[in-house]
């Protein structure tokens, strides 16, 4: 069963076609990496997807639901952890939870089990009381990630999740992410990190705009003839016209 | 209704554990309040006048002395010589030259008319009017009383005279700082409110964290009235605040009640409040929002009647300003403070504003784009 399904979406800004016609299918419980090099367009697709960025053309469903009519109700749906940061910093870490949790509609005793499990497998129980702005990176993106699945949403956004994050900690969040996936959320990942992309169950690449491969890590390496994904992903980048932003 | 209670509790939390804004919101009324008033004068004092006597009669003497006895005037220099006078001016050390022309008392006696020479420095336009204003008043004074003691006999006085008392209703010793200290607490409560709502927003676009609540399925309404509240309340503690030191300091009491205070400031508070979160959804920096909103500012509390007449204002400006709730609220504090006015009193201003709280806040909403 398809939970995204994405035809010929475009976003033009003035004259500049950020995303252009891009097709795709994604399915439920599937772990879909998202790669392609700085300015390809991965943040303006995954910002279309999750309500954040009206399309100028082309088709989506996102759990079922119009991108175009239904946003609102895309958004009950999805989870979303963005590139900027995403919790408060002047706020502590239970208090990010009480207000996520709150937003999503979760009952006071839904947020009081939710912070203790939470502080339970990230073992933060001595921190939930620190200002986020007090925790080191990793921590943060660890919790982000948490905070987005609160509501227990059909599919995550995770825009570069792991983006300047130590390697064990980034070890720790596939981790997690697998677990979601595990747990029947399909997870939707951009990332720069090439062993990530190995992780996810299909990938697809981005070229100035459009999807120039998609397919499972296995399929892609012996299509391009490459013995790793960042072989692949050189061979398409290199094509590209636009330059890093 | 819950979405929107967790937002006031996030939004309430977020400002009581910023020292800035709390430190703020008690210092900005002590200090606008106990200063300003203080340096804000109407009253020109020490108007500096220099006279050039020419005559050096009984009568040129009389009137030098009558000027220099009040205490609007400073006698810089009593002198023979316009030149020497001239340059006092110059050196902007005299306000006022007063020329006393050779034959003053002669011709005052002889042909019952004299000619007086008055220079004004007109640098400073305020003092050199009212500097103007008040000595052709004394010599006014000065020329009465020099007609009143030629004719002789009081009985047989073939030529009234009317005298003038005034009396000043609501503020009977026309007591400058009645007058401004409400209008100054209006200010206060614009500032802060238009300000830290218009910076609010802005400031969760520039951290990132207002995709993270677009992306929820909240309510543009919910959000707009989560970050409206905190700054409403905000407002109400600051009006309190300089409402007492108003008191205390200014042994201001309003002749009115309160209550009439209290409603017409939320009111107002919300169209200033709708304003800054208008602001707030069209800047994408602090920055941005910061020179918007102080722009607007600077207009509204110029043209908004506290420091100038809107009386004597040209006919459009006096156009604008039933466009601007600041002046709405002046009028009505010195209404309500002075002169005891009732809530049916103000009825008129309090629909106004409303309209005005409708309309930014709808247009606010309108412009908040949870998706660009």
């Amino acid at each position: 069963m398809n939970v995204i399904s994405v035809q010929n979406l475009t976003k033009r800004f003035g004259s500049f076609t950020a995303v252009d016609q891009i097709s795709f299918n994604v399915e439920q419980g599937e772990i879909f990496g998202f790669l392609g090099a700085n300015g390809a367009g991965k943040t303006t697709a995954m910002r279309m997807l999750c309500g954040l960025s009206l399309p100028s053309s082309g088709e989506a469903k996102v759990a079922g639901f119009d991108l175009y009519k239904d946003a609102e109700k895309i958004k009950k749906n999805i989870g979303y952890m963005s590139q900027k940061f995403s919790l408060y910093e002047d706020l502590t870490i239970r208090e990010n939870i009480r207000f996520y949790g709150g937003i999503y509609g979760l009952t006071n005793a839904e947020i009081k089990e939710k912070t203790a499990s939470l502080s339970h497998t990230l073992k933060i129980d001595d921190k939930l009381n620190t200002l986020v702005r007090a925790l080191p990176l990793g921590w943060r993106q660890k919790i982000s990630f948490s905070v987005a699945m609160i509501h227990k949403p059909k599919i995550v956004f995770l825009d570069e999740p792991t983006g300047g994050v130590d390697p064990v900690t980034r070890r720790e969040f596939w981790t997690m992410i697998f677990e979601a996936a595990n747990e029947g959320t399909t997870v939707f990942v951009t990332t720069h990190y090439m062993d990530e992309a190995e992780y996810c169950g299909r990938v697809s690449i981005m070229v100035d705009g459009k999807i120039d491969a998609l397919g499972a890590p296995q399929e892609l390496k012996e299509k391009f003839s490459a013995k790793d994904m960042g072989e692949v992903f050189l061979k398409l980048a290199r094509g590209a016209k636009r330059g890093d932003d | 209704m819950r979405a929107l209670f967790i937002l006031l509790e996030k939004e309430f939390r977020q400002i009581f554990r910023d020292p800035a804004i709390l430190r703020m919101m008690f210092m900005m009324p002590a200090i606008q309040l106990l200063i300003m008033p203080l340096a804000a004068d109407y009253e020109v004092k020490n108007v500096k006048i220099c006279i050039v006597d020419y005559d050096h009669s009984s009568y040129s003497q009389k009137l030098v002395n009558k000027i220099t006895a009040t205490d609007y005037f400073r006698l810089v220099d009593y002198t023979d010589s316009y030149d020497k006078a001239l340059t006092y001016v110059e050196h902007d050390e005299a306000d006022l030259v007063l020329q006393i022309p050779s034959s003053f008392e002669k011709d005052l006696i002889r042909e019952d008319e004299a000619p007086l020479f008055l220079a004004i420095n007109a640098i400073n336009g305020v003092k050199a009017n009212l500097g103007g204003a008040y000595l052709r008043s004394i010599i006014g004074d000065f020329n009465r009383e020099v007609r009143l003691e030629w004719l002789q006999l009081p009985r047989q006085n073939t030529q009234p005279t009317i005298e003038i008392e005034s009396i000043n209703w609501f503020n009977p010793l026309m007591n400058y700082r009645f007058f401004m200290v409400p209008g100054i607490l209006v200010i206060l409560v614009t500032m802060v409110g238009a300000f830290l709502s218009a910076l609010n927003i802005v400031k969760e676009k520039e951290i990132g964290t207002i995709e993270q609540i677009n992306v929820t399925p909240i309510r543009k309404y919910q959000f707009i009235l989560g970050k409206l509240i905190p700054f409403w309340v905000l407002g109400f503690v600051i009006l309190t605040i300089g409402l007492l030191i108003s008191w205390v300091a200014y042994g201001i009491i309003p002749v009115g009640s309160f209550v009439t205070i209290y409603v017409f400031a939320g009111v107002y508070l919300l169209s200033v409040l709708g304003l800054g979160l208008l602001v707030s959804t069209f800047a994408n920096t602090q920055q941005q929002a910061m020179l918007l909103s102080f722009f607007m500012m600077m207009i509204f509390i110029l043209l908004g009647g506290l420091y100038t007449s809107i009386d004597s204002m040209p006919m459009w400006a006096q156009t604008f300003t039933k466009f601007n709730p600041v002046t709405y609220f002046i009028e009505v504090m010195r209404m309500v403070v002075l002169k005891g006015s009732s809530l049916y009193d103000i009825r008129f201003h309090l629909l106004k504003v409303l309209i005005f709280g409708v309309v930014f806040n709808s247009l606010a909403i309108w412009n908040y784009r949870k998706r660009s």
